[in-house]
């Protein structure tokens, strides 16, 4: 205890000397966010100047072992930081796919040589990861996924198309799941790593109901994905053929980033927020709208309670490991509700879509990028199917 | 403080949920005393090895002869009681009474806590003077009378009041029905002379009083704490009054989820299992997820009453409107799931409905928390 005591004071006067004053608010938006990777430039000085601290120190992946990049702290020692940071509103110096997803399954399933290389790579955001699991035909029924990778020796002959890849078009590489073995469901899928600039691989945004397209389709056409890139350093993850389970692995990672229990933002009340809003044009709240305000403060600090318990019993191995998809569930929904309500808070103000005042339509943009939030990743029916057969064990149709 | 039982927590934990299922057991107790129309509505034989278990002093100071432990521990005890619809005066007494009397002097203390922690006396607490929990108003009062007090006015809903060997009185002192000052607690022996009870028995067969306190004449010495200085009192006693009865309705809840799952595992209709329906399936995996969040933020609540924190008053409320939310949810569905047989009274699953809706009511209802919770928040 009172080593973590000592932790926290180091951390607090290391967040003091070193956060500059400019990364100590709130994301606002993307530009905000730094996300690294070959094709990548600093908005400001600051945002370079944190970044570069936080690689130095290991603080873009705190909880990784210090070879490969990371600063070796404990569970609760990453803790505290995350507190600390959030105390003071530090931004995040690095946002990637590669730190939420792809790494925690190399430290799960990577060999030595993928672990030195890649982990390294993205806790210095010098690659920028993009996930190419969905198809068209393939979104909910992941398994049932086509794209196929032909064996031809040293490398893998990959046809096929992938669709709603995140920022495909600003990825360097791509973890990818390619069918290997057209036979065989579960143990006929390969998770491959490979550079987007390979000749074969193309993208094409796709525009988004908010009026943004950070969405591409990815096409893949006779792209030859080498079978090693040098000693110890497979172009999978896992063996081949067995690349289900390390994209399962991953997808908890994933449910439990959006669903904001990994400390993100979605849990906090708003209804004393959307009270000042509304006093600011002179109104009140109407009763009804209050009401609801309150239940869904109730809600969001209920389920902050939630995420709490749930990241203490990760830690213990306590908890069940179909958690995380409860926790998608009830995050992602909660999230809707909260634009509903903040929409609605707004008025009229909120419905301009390119106004100085609402930052070029803030309020609704991100109101219907919530709308994503309960499909992405796996949607709310499905998570829910997870919860009823595997936590309730109810019986399969 | 990690949000899971520790060691000890968790032994507790299974002491109760044993001493519950096998003493506390519906046939054996609810239904027991509700079929021979016991005017208490509980059994003192039951009560008694509640003491012998050591936890009717659960929440009573080591000095005392109690256990000296926190909400948290109150509400692992009250999760089991709510499980198995076990009818006790453990909230009242143990809970809402102690909590009140820990604030008296030594003297009182001395008074009361060994027939409580025996098992041999039962409390009651009287706040409300109406049908809706609303203790900023306070109208009973309380007038200096030689070197004591005058009782006049009239409490509703007092819960087990007819059976008490005591009653804790909410009454005003000074000011005017609405002030936070002016509140004094006060506590009231049975056989005070101009006090009458009205008995009801609620929808969950437990029994409660309209009791009137017609010039009750009280000495100096049943006042608790300090005269005039009740409300902070009342406070703590409402806040683990409400801690408490979120802790039963977790158990409420839980209880009523778990029959209501089972039963989708044995119901076929249509040549299937009715588990095997999605439109059942989902209703079920959400009601799973309020549940798990209902006693996450439980616990929460009670680890920041037990720490002294200042965000205590808040969560306390967001943990009672939420369970009460939840629970509700868990009874209705669960009625629903069962079909017809869900509304016979052979089964137990209307018991828990009736239950749900008795406690959600005391201390007040979901929407009186959110209200607070708004209020608190500054809205
Ligand atoms: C903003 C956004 C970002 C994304 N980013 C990525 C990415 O980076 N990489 C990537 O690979 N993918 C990504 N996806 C894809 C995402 O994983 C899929 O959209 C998701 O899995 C749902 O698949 P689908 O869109 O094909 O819907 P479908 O599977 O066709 O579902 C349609 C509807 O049917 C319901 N449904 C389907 N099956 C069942 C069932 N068994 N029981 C009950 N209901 C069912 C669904 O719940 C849904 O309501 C992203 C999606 C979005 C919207
Ligand atoms: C007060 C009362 C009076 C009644 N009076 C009469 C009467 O006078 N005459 C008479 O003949 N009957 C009477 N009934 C019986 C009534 O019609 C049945 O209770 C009703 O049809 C439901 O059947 P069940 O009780 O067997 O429930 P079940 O069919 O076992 O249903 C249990 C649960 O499973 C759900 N479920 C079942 N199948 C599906 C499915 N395919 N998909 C999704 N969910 C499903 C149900 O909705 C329910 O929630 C009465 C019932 C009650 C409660």
């Amino acid at each position: 205890m009172a080593d973590l005591d000592i932790f926290r004071e180091e951390t607090r006067s290391w967040l003091e000397a070193n956060c500059p004053e400019e990364m100590r608010q709130p994301v606002r938006d993307e530009e905000d966010v730094y996300w690294g990777g070959r094709k990548a430039t600093f908005k400001n000085d600051a945002q370079k100047a944190w970044f570069d601290i936080c690689v130095e120190k290991g603080y873009t992946v705190p909880a990784w072992p210090k070879e490969y990049g990371g600063a070796g702290l404990s569970a609760a020692e990453a803790k505290v930081l995350r507190q600390e940071m959030a105390r003071i509103n530090a931004r995040p110096p690095l946002s990637s796919f590669g730190i939420w997803m792809l790494g925690p399954a190399l430290l799960q399933f990577g060999t030595e040589g993928q672990k030195q290389r890649f982990l390294n790579e993205i806790a210095r955001g010098e690659i920028r990861w993009c996930q190419g699991y969905s198809e068209p035909g393939s979104g909910s029924d992941l398994v049932s996924m086509q794209t196929f990778g032909e064996d031809k020796g040293d490398h893998w002959e990959v046809s096929g198309q992938k669709i709603w890849t995140s920022y495909a078009d600003q990825a360097d590489w791509i973890f990818c799941l390619v069918r290997t073995d057209k036979a065989n469901k579960y143990q006929g899928i390969t998770f491959m790593l490979f550079d987007m600039e390979n000749e074969g691989v193309s993208t094409k945004p796709i525009l988004l109901i908010s009026g943004n397209s950070p969405f591409c389709e990815t096409f893949f056409d006779n792209v030859k994905v080498p079978k090693s890139y040098g000693e110890d350093c497979p172009g999978q993850v896992g063996e081949v053929n067995r690349g289900w389970d390390v994209a399962k692995y991953l997808l908890g990672h994933e449910r439990e980033m959006i669903s904001g229990a990994g400390g993100g933002g979605l849990t906090s009340a708003i209804g004393a927020a959307m009270q000042r809003h509304v006093a600011k044009d002179g109104g009140d709240l109407d009763p009804v709208l209050r009401s609801e305000l309150a239940m869904f403060d109730v809600d969001a600090l209920a389920y902050a309670a939630m995420g709490e318990k749930f990241l203490d019993e990760m830690k213990t191995g306590r908890g069940h490991p179909a958690q995380p998809n409860m926790m998608k569930y009830v995050g992602t929904e909660l999230n809707k509700r909260r634009h509903e309500l903040m929409m609605s808070a707004g008025g009229s103000r909120s419905l301009e879509w390119d106004s100085e005042e609402t930052s070029g339509g803030k309020p609704s943009r991100n109101w219907l990028r919530t709308k994503a939030n309960s499909i992405e990743g796996g949607t709310s029916e499905v998570m829910l199917n997870v919860v009823s057969k595997r936590i309730l064990d109810l019986p399969g149709a | 403080m990690p949000l899971y039982y520790d060691e000890d927590q968790t032994m507790l934990a299974d002491t109760a949920a044993q001493f519950m299922a096998e003493e506390g057991a519906i046939n054996k107790q609810l239904r027991h005393w509700r079929d021979r129309d016991c005017p208490d509505g509980f059994g003192h034989a039951l009560w008694k090895q509640f003491a012998e278990m050591g936890f009717t002093g659960i929440l009573v100071g080591e000095e005392d002869g109690g256990m000296g432990m926190g909400n948290v521990e109150a509400g692992i005890v009250l999760e089991q009681i709510g499980r198995n619809l076990t009818p006790s005066p453990f909230l009242t007494s143990s809970v809402l009474a102690a909590t009140a009397l820990k604030e008296g002097s030594a003297d009182m203390r001395s008074r009361y806590m060994p027939g409580l922690i025996s098992g041999d006396c039962v409390f009651a607490v009287a706040i409300d003077e109406g049908a809706k929990h609303r203790p900023e108003r306070i109208k009973t009062k309380a007038e200096k009378s030689g070197n004591g007090f005058k009782l006049s006015g009239q409490k509703s809903f007092v819960i087990q009041g007819a059976s008490a060997d005591m009653i804790v009185v909410a009454a005003r002192t000074s000011g005017s029905d609405a002030d936070e000052d002016g509140i004094t607690l006060f506590a009231v022996p049975k056989d005070a002379a101009g006090m009458e009870h009205d008995s009801v028995r609620l929808v969950d067969s437990s029994m409660a009083t309209h009791t009137k306190f017609d010039g009750v004449e009280l000495d100096g010495d049943a006042v608790i704490g300090e005269v005039d200085g009740g409300r902070e009192i009342l406070n703590k006693v409402l806040n683990a009054g409400r801690i408490g009865s979120a802790a039963e309705g977790c158990g409420v809840a839980g209880a009523a989820m778990d029959m209501t799952v089972d039963y989708l595992k044995q119901r076929k209709q249509f040549g299937k299992l009715i588990g095997e329906f999605q439109a059942l399936q989902h209703r079920a995996a959400h009601l799973y997820s309020e549940v798990e969040i209902a006693r996450a933020v439980t616990i929460k609540a009670g680890q920041l009453l037990d720490g002294g924190s200042e965000k205590a008053d808040l969560m306390v409320s967001v943990a009672k409107a939420k369970v009460g939310q939840t629970a509700g949810l868990a009874v209705r569905e669960g009625v629903q799931m069962h079909g017809g047989i869900g509304m016979t009274d052979e089964y137990d699953i209307g018991l828990y409905m009736k239950r749900d809706k008795a406690l959600n009511e005391f201390l007040g209802d979901a929407y009186y928390h959110a209200d607070r919770v708004a209020r608190l928040s500054g809205y």
